[in-house]
């Protein structure tokens, strides 16, 4: 039954629907992958039974022929969404054992297309990380570091989730994207990951990190699976208010192989110092495939992509602040008896949330007190501002930006993790379009000289992702792609 | 008018603004779909939002934001069709959030007036800083269990609209007559149940105190006053324990005051190091709030007449006095019942008379409203109608209205029942004032001989004789008849 676990959705799917597979056997294979990968610590609960119970109700239907774009589809669900009964934990002693008596509404969303759901991916505690090693149930182990024989990070925040789908333990997986979070583990563990215009995607029943860059999302092995989980995914919600009301396109409809015309902007200020050939190598080949694909190549200018790491790392912080104060011990989650409120508050939160949590919410707390709200978030929000405006002139001249994902391949578990400055460097590439909201997909583009995989990542106008998985396609069969973790 | 306190070392001048905390009447809390029911059993309110649920987020209710337009153009205030939420930060077991959502810098209302009608009858127009709208914290319960504190969510995320006036006000009194006025606009336009003591109107006081002329003084507030005599109490107290500081050479330090209603003083409220940095910044959660003109213009066109316009309307079309008009106008119920009383072409002046000083006084004495009243609009329609078409004597109808108070009878049925109806027969009456003046030969010879006081005495054994049935006017005509 191997092969079944190497079946991409679109794939999986063809074979159910002509009845050459049961959704009970995909799942089963699963289920017995993702035993066989626990060294990776992928997931933080696995639901087995649950899954069998619902690949068989997923044949049921069939059988009655009602079936659903992802009918039978074994699934990982980052353990930042809440799912209803199940342990939801976002990786933080401070939520542990929590049940939530609800389901987000993307997972509800994908279990109405019939998805079934193998378990609770691991991540960065709260989605705080680049590296997945911050999560208070440990860290995860990227699958490509077996065949180096070191043991590698997976990337982060949705380290579990790439993790999880890069070893063949889950078809896809959802994640967030907050500033890379998608995307940068995608592309350490050699596999596509997408983050949808901001508001695409709703955000009722995500733990919150930062609301105004939290993007849910899915990792997947193509492209086409990307299109087709995030249509299942992606939809107006009235419960958020920042949920877009704008039709779902059909976007496996956009992969037509067609990029002549389009014009790609390669952006200036991206080539940054001390950048490794072998990354910039593999850019410039990425261009060069567009245009041999008849996509016209042009150099365009986003003048303040220095400062957006900075100022994402003012919003995000001020925004987490706020929104991890009910974790408090009141109602829910861990609770440490002190010997009045405040020492129970300060207990409770020493022990519930972990140093990176920890660290960012004091970051917060200080950037929106008073006295310095106007040096630090103010002039963040300003400068989020002009980087909008930025990508707006730049799409004045292209239909979409092509750019490396992540400054370099993944890095050894334990480094970097005494210098928080340099981790966050990771999220260089990635943090522009997240402060602009903007569709950005990460594809498997080729090897380090170290063999582990790197990505490109497109970028393409808001709600416009059809040019961008389109683009993506593109590269992504330019590529070739099919080297896989041993 | 400015009323001046006298001080040990001269006059003084008290200046006043209130922040008023109105609940907004709503089906639904401000960001969750959870019911607003005062009273309910504790936790039985709440949503997942309201507990702060981990993942969920708030959705505005339109229904409050219509609530808040209103009111601000009832407050003849501008409405800013641009406004934004922010989260004001701070942890408490009854703010689950660890954040109230509210407006801080861009409210949904600007700038407006309200005109005070002063207990000496002057008018004053006070003006309005700004109004918003915010979510209502929980409850802490410190005395039900020896350990615990226990919390209940039902207020939580309910909205309110805090209303700010500017420090316009000069003294308790005028402090009075605005939130009185307040109130009565919020009531007319049903945006607030205006119910001080259930809680749902409630307010900050700040006072300071000046030499007259001088800069304005340093301010202290005084939270959550939750009756007009409180605020009144509260203001007279803290504007005299200012001046007795100063005066004594101290300075006043800005500080958060409570009001104990029981000692009638107030007392510092929170130590300085635990003042609040609410950290401030606009709610990613949700998108500003954008209004269309339309919008606006609709809930323009639906507002009811409020209290200073049907106040000069009842001056013009019914000829009434300011003060009855103010009287009626004070709650729109009793401005209803008097139009619906007059409705018809009754006599308003004689109409005016009898709500205020007859219905009034019965609904005062037994301590009921104006919705309680066992008498109806159209029965004491039905009364004056007995009146002007001369049925019953002005005497009478007082007794039949005690009675219909008691009753919630028809003025007519007990007219009827108890044979009070008026005696206009010329012969029946002759008849009586015939035998009065032939038993009273003496009084009979007083008055003819130029002592027209006794008539008086007369016309009283007239109408004791016929049990104060006899029209009065046909007694005096008949006794001017056989006495002349």
């Amino acid at each position: 039954m191997a092969e079944l676990t190497d079946l991409t959705i679109a794939g999986a799917r063809d074979e159910l629907a002509k009845g050459a597979i049961s959704a009970a056997d995909l799942t089963a294979a699963h289920i017995a992958a993702v035993d066989a990968a626990s060294d990776l610590n992928a997931f933080i609960l696995t639901t087995p039974d649950s899954a069998a119970a619902a690949a068989a109700a997923s044949d049921a239907r069939r059988a009655r022929g009602e079936v659903g774009p992802l009918d039978g589809i074994p699934v990982a669900i980052k353990d930042l969404f809440c799912t209803e009964g199940i342990q939801t934990t976002a990786a933080s002693h401070i939520l542990e054992g929590f049940k939530p008596t609800y389901e987000s509404s993307v997972t509800a969303r994908l279990w109405d297309a019939g998805a079934v759901m193998l378990g609770k991916a691991n991540l960065d505690e709260f989605a705080m990380g680049s590296s997945n090693m911050t999560s208070h149930f440990g860290p995860v182990k990227n699958p490509w570091g077996r065949s180096s024989g070191r043991d590698l990070v997976p990337g982060g925040s949705s380290g579990g989730s790439a993790a999880a789908v890069a070893a063949r333990a889950a078809m896809g997986a959802t994640g967030t994207d907050t500033g890379g979070s998608i995307r940068q583990p995608a592309a350490f563990c050699g596999i596509v990951g997408t983050k949808p215009t901001y508001g695409r995607c709703s955000r009722w029943g995500v733990v919150a990190f930062a609301s105004s860059l939290d993007h849910p999302g899915p990792l997947t092995r193509t492209v086409r699976d990307a299109a087709i989980m995030l249509g299942v995914m992606a939809g107006h919600d009235p419960k958020d208010s920042t949920s877009a009301n704008v039709p779902v396109p059909d976007f496996e409809a956009a992969l037509t192989g067609d990029v002549r015309g389009l014009k790609i902007g390669i952006p200036a200020e991206y080539r940054m110092d001390g950048m490794s050939p072998e990354i910039e190598g593999l850019w410039s080949q990425g261009a060069d495939w567009l245009r041999q694909a008849g996509a016209e190549i042009v150099e365009v200018s986003l003048p303040l992509t220095k400062y957006a790491l900075p100022c994402y790392y003012i919003v995000a912080p001020a925004e987490a602040s706020s929104n991890l104060a009910r974790y408090d011990g009141v109602r829910y989650g861990l609770r440490v008896p002190g010997e009045d409120l405040t020492d129970t508050y300060e207990r409770t939160r020493a022990e519930g949330f972990g140093e990176e949590v920890q660290r960012r919410v004091l970051i917060g707390t200080y950037v929106l007190s008073a006295g310095y709200y106007d040096a630090y978030y103010l002039k963040a929000q300003k400068v989020r501002t002009r980087i909008l405006e930025d990508f707006r002139a730049a799409f004045e001249r292209c239909d979409a930006l092509l750019t490396p994902t992540s400054p370099y391949p993944a890095f050894g578990i334990g480094e970097k993790m005494d210098d928080p400055i340099a981790m966050y460097l990771n999220d260089v590439f990635t943090v522009p379009a997240s402060m602009a909201g903007l569709p950005a997909i990460s594809v498997p583009a080729g090897l380090s000289g170290d063999g582990l995989p790197l990505g490109l990542q497109v970028i393409s106008r808001a709600f416009d992702e059809e040019t961008m998985f389109r683009i993506a396609d593109v590269v992504e069969g330019a590529a070739g792609f099919d080297t896989r973790p041993r | 008018m400015t009323a001046l306190v006298e001080g040990r070392t001269g006059e003084w001048e008290v200046v006043i603004g209130l922040e008023v905390h109105a609940q907004v009447v709503s089906q639904a809390k401000l960001f969750s779909g959870a019911p607003t029911a005062f009273g309910a059993e504790p936790n039985s309110q709440v949503s997942l939002i309201d507990a702060a649920m981990p993942g969920m987020l708030p959705v505005i209710n339109e229904e409050c934001v219509r609530q808040a337009v209103r009111t601000g153009l009832g407050l003849n205030a501008k409405i800013n069709r641009h406004s934004v939420f922010d989260r004001k930060n701070y942890f408490y077991p009854d703010l689950p959030q660890g954040y109230q959502i509210s407006q801080y810098k861009q409210p949904i209302v600007g700038e407006g007036t309200v005109t005070v009608d002063l207990p000496d009858g002057e008018a004053r127009d006070v003006g309005i800083e700004r109004l918003h709208l915010e979510q209502d914290a929980g409850k802490s319960v410190h005395d039900r269990d020896p350990r615990n504190s226990l919390i209940d969510l039902n207020r939580a995320g309910v909205a309110l609209m805090e209303i700010v006036s500017k420090p316009d006000l000069r003294s308790a009194d005028e402090a009075g007559a605005y939130l009185t006025k307040l109130r009565a606009i919020l009531r007319y336009l049903g945006t607030c149940d205006g119910n001080m003591e259930q809680g749902s109107m409630r307010a900050d006081v700040n006072v300071s105190v000046r030499r007259p002329g001088e800069p304005l003084g340093t301010r202290c507030e005084m939270k959550n006053v939750n009756s007009i005599r409180f605020v009144k109490q509260a203001i007279e107290y803290e504007a005299r324990r200012q001046i007795e500081i100063i005066e004594d050479g101290g300075s006043i330090a800005q500080e958060t005051r409570l009001f104990d209603p029981d000692r009638g003083e107030t007392r510092p409220m929170r130590a300085k190091e635990e003042a609040h940095d609410y950290r401030y910044f606009p709610d990613p959660d949700l998108l500003p709030l954008e209004l269309s003109e339309a919008f606006v213009d609709e809930l323009r066109a639906a507002l009811p007449e409020l209290p200073d316009v049907k106040k000069a309307r009842f001056m013009v079309d019914y000829g009434l006095s300011a003060y009855d008009a103010n009287v009626l106008v004070a709650e729109r119920e009793t401005a209803a019942f008097f139009e619906a009383v007059v409705a018809g072409g009754r006599d308003p002046k004689t109409a005016a008379n009898w709500v205020i000083s007859n219905l009034f006084g019965s609904l005062n004495r037994e301590d009921k409203t104006i919705a309680e009243s066992p008498v109806s609009a159209e029965q004491l329609g039905g009364l004056l109608d007995l009146l002007a078409d001369k049925t019953i004597s002005g005497r009478i109808a007082k007794d039949v209205f005690d009675e219909m108070f008691k009753t919630g009878k028809d003025s007519a049925e007990i007219v009827e029942e108890k044979g009070l109806k008026q005696i206009t027969d010329t012969g029946a009456i002759e008849t009586v004032i015939e035998q009065i003046i032939a038993d009273n030969p003496k009084q009979a010879d007083q008055y003819r001989s130029g002592n027209t006081k006794v008539a008086g005495w007369f016309t009283g054994q007239a109408m004791r004789a016929t049990q104060g049935k006899a029209n009065p006017q046909l007694v005096n005509e008949i006794l001017k008849d056989k006495l002349g």
